[in-house]
């Protein structure tokens, strides 16, 4: 075994117990847009998917690279926007929460 | 080994900046507060990591020159991948969006796949023998990242409600034996390839097994399992693009994929424990067919007290503390609005109105806190399952709106299919409107006895349209 493919396996290997560490910590109210942020997380494939794009010389190479690469685009752009507009949903709307005091001496005395 | 040149080394340090944004992304995704701003993070590391390899691409010299056709592929397949994601993720109904990030997880295995078929390409036509760990991660990329493509096309199509992928199971006849066919024909090929044979053919053959694979696999899984298959297959592709990262020798997806990797299998498990079964169980297609599975008696025999749009109406506007339970048959019916509009009609009248929001309501964990938010509910009104089961006994009314196994106090008792797993303490409560329409059962596929408490009164409807009825009704009083 190699030094560099040791040095791969070694980060492989730390970097599954920091994504166990990191994900433990969540509420489940936070789930789905957890695993739509880690969705697109592994859009990163778009850097080894233009790696081959560009190395792309014959016409099937050149054609998978490019369903790779829009793929891979596809995936990252759509999780983080569709991620941001869950998270969006969750921001405290300061005036919804005081009317319900206020007109509380309508209810009827019947 | 040699020294990297100055570009090299600067492109690494970006890929390496993306990686520490990915980790404190999803660690800032923990609160609800923090959670935007964590996204937002994760997206910039992205963005540094995307511009950082570009501009090593272009200026690097490893003697080959200019490929101005694989820019211009980049180009195209920036410009068209970005335009359909972007446009499908802003403009999708956040009903909608599990199916939207179960395809976005599908073409991100797609891609995955399709880097090591490349590679595997360029090996066969100069005849090069891999490396065994190019040729282990290579086929384990294919494998996987085939299987989280046409798996998650499935999943996606099954949530919604595609004729060719109905949401029910679909059991083919002699299935079990065609998916475990194709894995073995999977294991085979990966270990005659691993043994130091070179063979396009045989590779080929892995391929067509493992897409076929990851259809049969999801097939038989109810539409009601499909979040905890997503997790799953999510996970999978983030292992996929890991083993891509072995492929081409790139630590950045290497430490990104198996990030997601574990934090899909993390959530996957966390998923499957709230719904009482375990992973294994939902793949192999256990229980979650919801007909012809045991019903179990419940200790009171009780009959049925069927409750009219009136009487639940007065219930509720005279009620002190009201606590909603959404369920899954609220997200189907995409009532969201109908009950946001009751409890404002009830607020209107000082009720005290709260959401009681079990930890797999929906059709994903926080799914229906999503769907609620849409609707303008008051954040702090959505409360965790902890929180509120001490407050049922002070609720004067308990309204259960879609829920059906999450409020099934049998849970409580052993030797049930639902034993185990929390609940809502529903039952607590001084009285119990729950709108459902007919009695069928929950996805457990046992009857719920809570519907035969003394205290509880059934209104028979269609999420949506009772719940518009009861605002009606009580705009009326």
């Amino acid at each position: 075994m190699s030094v560099e493919l040791f040095a791969a396996l070694t980060v492989f290997v730390l970097a599954i117990l920091c994504g166990l560490a990191v994900i433990s910590k969540v509420p489940a109210t936070l789930h789905t847009p957890l695993m739509s942020g880690a969705n697109s997380i592994h859009g990163i494939v778009l850097v080894g998917s233009m790696f081959i794009a560009v190395e792309a010389t014959d016409p099937i190479a050149q054609i998978l690279s490019f369903i790779a690469v829009a793929f891979a685009t596809m995936n990252v752009v759509g999780g983080y926007v569709v991620t941001d507009r869950m998270l969006l949903m969750f921001r405290r709307k300061p005036a919804a929460a005081a009317p319900a005091a206020a007109s509380s001496a309508d209810k009827p005395s019947a | 080994m040699p020294d990297l040149s100055l570009l090299e080394t600067l492109v690494r340090i970006a890929w390496l900046a993306g990686a520490v944004a990915f980790v404190l992304g999803l660690v800032r995704m923990n609160s609800p507060a923090t959670a935007r701003n964590g996204n937002l993070l994760s997206a910039g590391g992205m963005a540094v990591a995307i511009v950082a390899t570009i501009v090593f691409l272009l200026f690097r010299d490893n003697g080959t020159g200019f490929n101005a056709v694989g820019w211009v592929i980049i180009a195209a397949g920036i410009a068209l991948g970005g335009g359909l994601g972007l446009y499908t993720a802003r403009t999708v109904k956040m009903t909608a969006m599990p199916q939207l990030v179960s395809l976005f997880n599908a073409v991100g295995g797609g891609a995955a796949a399709l880097i090591a078929i490349d590679d595997y390409l360029g090996l066969n036509a100069t005849s090069t023998l891999p490396s065994l760990q190019v040729s282990v991660a290579t086929v384990l990329d294919i494998v996987i990242g085939s299987i989280t493509f046409t798996g998650s096309l499935i999943a996606s199509g099954k949530l919604m409600g595609l004729k060719i992928t109905p949401s029910k199971p679909v059991m083919i006849p002699g299935g079990q034996l065609v998916t475990a066919a194709l894995a073995l024909i999977v294991v085979a090929g990966a270990l005659y390839l691993w043994l130091g044979n070179l063979s396009l053919p045989v590779m080929l053959v892995i391929l067509a097994a493992a897409l076929i694979f990851g259809v049969t696999m999801t097939l038989p899984i109810g539409g009601a399992d499909m979040p905890v298959v997503i997790s799953l297959l999510n996970s999978f592709t983030g292992t996929a693009v890991a083993m891509a990262g072995f492929v081409l020798d790139n630590v950045v997806l290497i430490i990104a994929g198996a990030l997601v990797g574990a934090s899909g299998a993390i959530l996957t498990k966390l998923m499957a424990d709230a719904m009482n079964r375990s992973v294994i169980n939902i793949m192999i297609g256990g229980f979650g067919g919801g007909e012809g599975t045991v019903a179990v008696a419940g200790p009171e025999g009780g009959a049925v007290r069927s409750i009219g749009i009136d009487d639940a109406a007065i219930q509720l506007a005279y009620a002190q503390n009201v606590i909603i339970v959404p369920g899954y048959g609220l997200a189907v019916a995409q009532a969201q609005h109908a009950v946001r509009e009751l409890a404002d009609q009830l607020e209107s009248r000082g009720v005290n109105v709260n959401y009681a929001i079990h930890p797999v309501a929906g059709r994903m964990p926080g799914h229906m806190n999503v769907l609620l938010a849409e609707a303008n509910v008051p954040y702090p009104q959505l409360r965790e399952m902890e929180d509120i089961n001490p407050e049922f006994e002070r609720a004067d009314v308990a309204l259960v709106v879609g829920a059906n196994d999450v409020t099934n106090p049998a849970a409580r008792r052993s030797g049930t299919p639902v034993s185990g797993m929390p609940i809502l303490d529903v039952d607590h409560a001084r009285s119990i409107i729950v709108i459902k329409r007919s009695m069928g059962r929950g996805y457990a596929g046992i009857d719920n006895e809570l519907y035969v408490n003394p205290k509880t009164g059934m209104l028979f409807a269609d999420a949506k349209q009772g719940l518009a009825d009861l605002v009606a009704a009580v705009k009326a009083l």
